[in-house]
């Protein structure tokens, strides 16, 4: 027994922890050691990626290419293959995954199970957009290729299906081209929310990629806005960027009351001052925390809660408003605040959690029932929005804004994988 | 473009070595393995890795000497090599070892007897191009038999005596040979120990180590590096000592 924790670091339950290390093992795996589930990276902040008391397959080691068409771009991979690799191999070779989470150092069957998005949602939809198929191997014994032709539902099942629907063994991908490894970027402040939609409705047709840090403590909703495209052109690295390195774990959590303000003070001042247009590498502006090498333990022994929902645009300036204001009104929150406007269409997935509307995510220390009572109250706002919580980063939404928010879910339950249980699963499904 | 060649290709030390070597500059590259399916597999991805290389995978018998000498040879003819690494290798149970024979003989031929030969197979061939570097995977396990893999250390104890000889006969010449020993290492081979919580060292780590190590043609390197004091301690320590450690 091992044991497990996600990157929330919330808790650490003894698992039996498997690796998987040659894509033929996999069927005798499944089949002896149950209730399992596939765990890549560990990079989902909540309990989607654990299983405690049971079986985690750890598919890292499974990290082979099986194949890459330089013409079309097509390349297909192991499951446990991470991004960062293939972002390493293919953008020297003038290709690029198209849609790439906040870090690089996640598997590909990890990005496909909570198929996650990035700054682009508004222009390339989520990771599920670019996949032409999915190898799934049940508990079952069943091999199933799906793609959106063959097997599209269970295809649209396991997009965004928290990896309970089989394992995730192996992925085609579209990769997309690039001119270079370099963006152009432009940098904005702006004083409140109106400013924001603003800026994101008019960067939606002319920019590839847009986020925004916004100033949780502001209840005006100030922020900065960050928008870049890919360029042909080659900026200048400075110098090799450091690995930095969280040595340790504080005894308390780095980001409280006292630090929260001037941090985010500062951070907003230094930022408008260099506000403008740059350019700026791709690791850089895409990973900025992967240089960081756990930077999760700044939150202490207790850990971290992230929340991240997405409402309505009809209603979204009224609900982040809202959220904003009861979190300045409690203190807490943190430094990793981001807003962002998805686009206007729907994900694949039954599960899938991008949709129309404007995501809010940010991290709160785990100060116990003073943030799980503020984070019910963001749940009401979340609820009257008719929005819905990304299960990658919960580890306590209620029961019922689970049901609301995914509407597909009973559709969904058809295809579970009989041999796999998660304790995402048990929390809000029941098994 | 270099020319080199792995023997124990499935080995994932010597897989990962072989993604460092071909990230860095496409390379001629020959892996031999028992397995061929295995072995396929492994070139595919490193094809990937690098379209520009040249990869061909040979199927052959790991402890017959005739099998061994020939798929040297024919290597060897199609151009001078580089760099051989021999890295095959299996971690059996040293209790299996002690209750069958079997085991222990088959433990001691594919840890110790089969690097040899190959290791000598090739020899020749840099000696006669008079140059190349031959690296050989040995074991801190080599170092000084303990209850725990005695068996398994006595095969490693003799690829690093080898070595030594072969350092030795090639000493002033330009044909290096490197003898690695790493530390226990995170592979399919530890997953037993791992599973006991063993503290192991990422395999990727262990092959820059290696990588390293050739490009240097250093004689005798520890993977990690801390391995050299660590087993320099347990070789020194006095045996009314060592007999009473649970080692």
């Amino acid at each position: 027994m091992t044991k497990m924790s996600s990157w929330g670091r919330l808790n650490a339950h003894e698992h039996v922890v498997i690796d998987i290390n040659d894509r033929s093992h996999i069927p005798a795996l499944l089949r002896s050691h149950k209730p399992g589930l596939a765990y890549g990276m560990g990079r989902s902040y909540g309990d989607v990626c654990l299983n405690p008391g049971s079986t985690l397959w750890k598919t890292a080691k499974l990290d082979r290419f099986l194949s890459f068409n330089n013409k079309t771009g097509v390349l297909r991979c192991e499951a446990g293959v991470l991004l960062r690799d293939i972002q390493r191999l293919f953008i020297p070779r003038g290709w690029a995954i198209p849609v790439t989470p906040g870090t690089q150092l996640v598997t590909v069957g990890g990005a496909i199970a909570n198929d996650v998005h990035g700054k682009n949602h508004h222009a390339f939809g989520s990771f599920g957009d670019h996949l032409l198929k999915i190898r799934l191997l049940r508990t079952t014994g069943e091999t199933i290729d799906c793609g959106l032709i063959q097997h599209a539902d269970w295809f649209a099942a396991t997009i965004g299906g928290l990896g309970l629907t089989g394992v995730i063994v192996e992925a085609e991908i579209q990769l997309q081209q690039v001119p270079s490894a370099w963006l152009n970027t432009e940098t904005i402040a702006y004083s409140n929310l109106d400013e924001f939609f603003h800026l994101a409705d008019d960067s939606e047709a002319q920019w590839q990629h847009t986020v925004s840090w916004i100033d949780c403590l502001s209840s005006i909703g100030r922020g900065i806005f960050m928008r870049a495209n890919p360029t042909s052109e080659s900026g200048r690295i400075k110098q090799k960027a450091r690995q930095l390195v969280m040595p340790f774990v504080p005894p308390v959590s780095f980001i409280n009351r006292l630090s929260l303000h001037p941090f985010n003070n500062a951070y907003f001042h230094l930022q408008k001052k260099q506000a403008g247009p740059g350019i700026a590498h791709y690791e850089k502006f895409f990973y900025p925390l992967d240089n960081i090498l756990n930077w999760n333990r700044m939150y202490g022994p207790k850990g971290f809660f992230q929340y991240q929902s997405v409402v309505p645009r009809s209603v979204g300036k009224q609900a982040v408003q809202a959220m904003l204001k009861e979190i300045a009104r409690s203190g807490e929150g943190s430094f990793l605040a981001v807003l962002k406007t998805f686009g206007n269409r729907e994900a694949l997935g039954m599960m899938s959690f991008p949709q129309p509307g404007v995501t809010l995510a940010l991290d709160f220390s785990n100060n116990g029932t003073r943030t799980l009572k503020l984070l019910e109250r963001l749940d009401a706002i979340v609820r009257e929005a008719r929005g819905r919580i990304y299960p990658a980063k919960d580890a306590r939404m209620p029961r019922d804004l689970f049901g609301q928010g995914y509407p597909k879910l009973h559709e969904f339950l058809t295809y579970r994988d009989p041999g796999i249980s998660s304790a995402l699963s048990r929390r809000l499904i029941g098994y | 473009m270099k020319n080199i060649v792995i023997v124990g290709a499935t080995s994932s030390i010597a897989e990962h070595c072989a993604r460092i070597w071909l990230e860095a500059a496409p390379a001629n590259l020959t892996m031999i393995g028992r397995n061929a399916e295995r072995t396929e597999k492994i070139a595919a991805d490193l094809q990937v890795r690098s379209p520009e290389s040249v990869i061909r995978t040979i199927q052959t018998d790991f402890l017959t000497p005739d099998a061994i000498k020939q798929t040297a040879d024919d290597i060897a003819a199609t151009g001078a090599i580089d760099i051989a690494l021999i890295a095959q290798g299996s971690l059996t149970d040293q209790l299996d070892c002690q209750s069958d024979l079997n085991a222990c003989k088959e433990s001691l031929e594919v840890n110790g007897i089969s690097p040899v030969l190959f290791a000598e197979a090739f020899a020749g061939h840099l000696a006669n191009a008079g140059r190349g570097t031959l690296a050989l995977i040995g074991s801190v396990a080599g170092d000084r038999g303990r209850k725990s893999n005695y068996v398994y250390g006595a095969a490693k104890g003799m690829v690093t005596r080898y070595a030594q000889g072969l350092q030795h006969r090639f000493a002033g010449s330009a044909v290096k040979v490197v003898l690695i020993k790493p530390g226990p290492t995170d592979t399919p081979m530890t997953a037993h120990l791992k599973a006991q919580g063993t503290k192991l060292t990422p395999v990727e780590d262990v092959a820059q180590g290696i990588v390293n190590a050739i490009n240097r043609g250093q004689a005798v390197v520890y993977v990690p590096g801390k391995w050299r004091l660590i087993m320099w301690v347990i070789r020194h320590l006095p045996k009314g000592i060592f007999n009473k450690l649970n080692i």
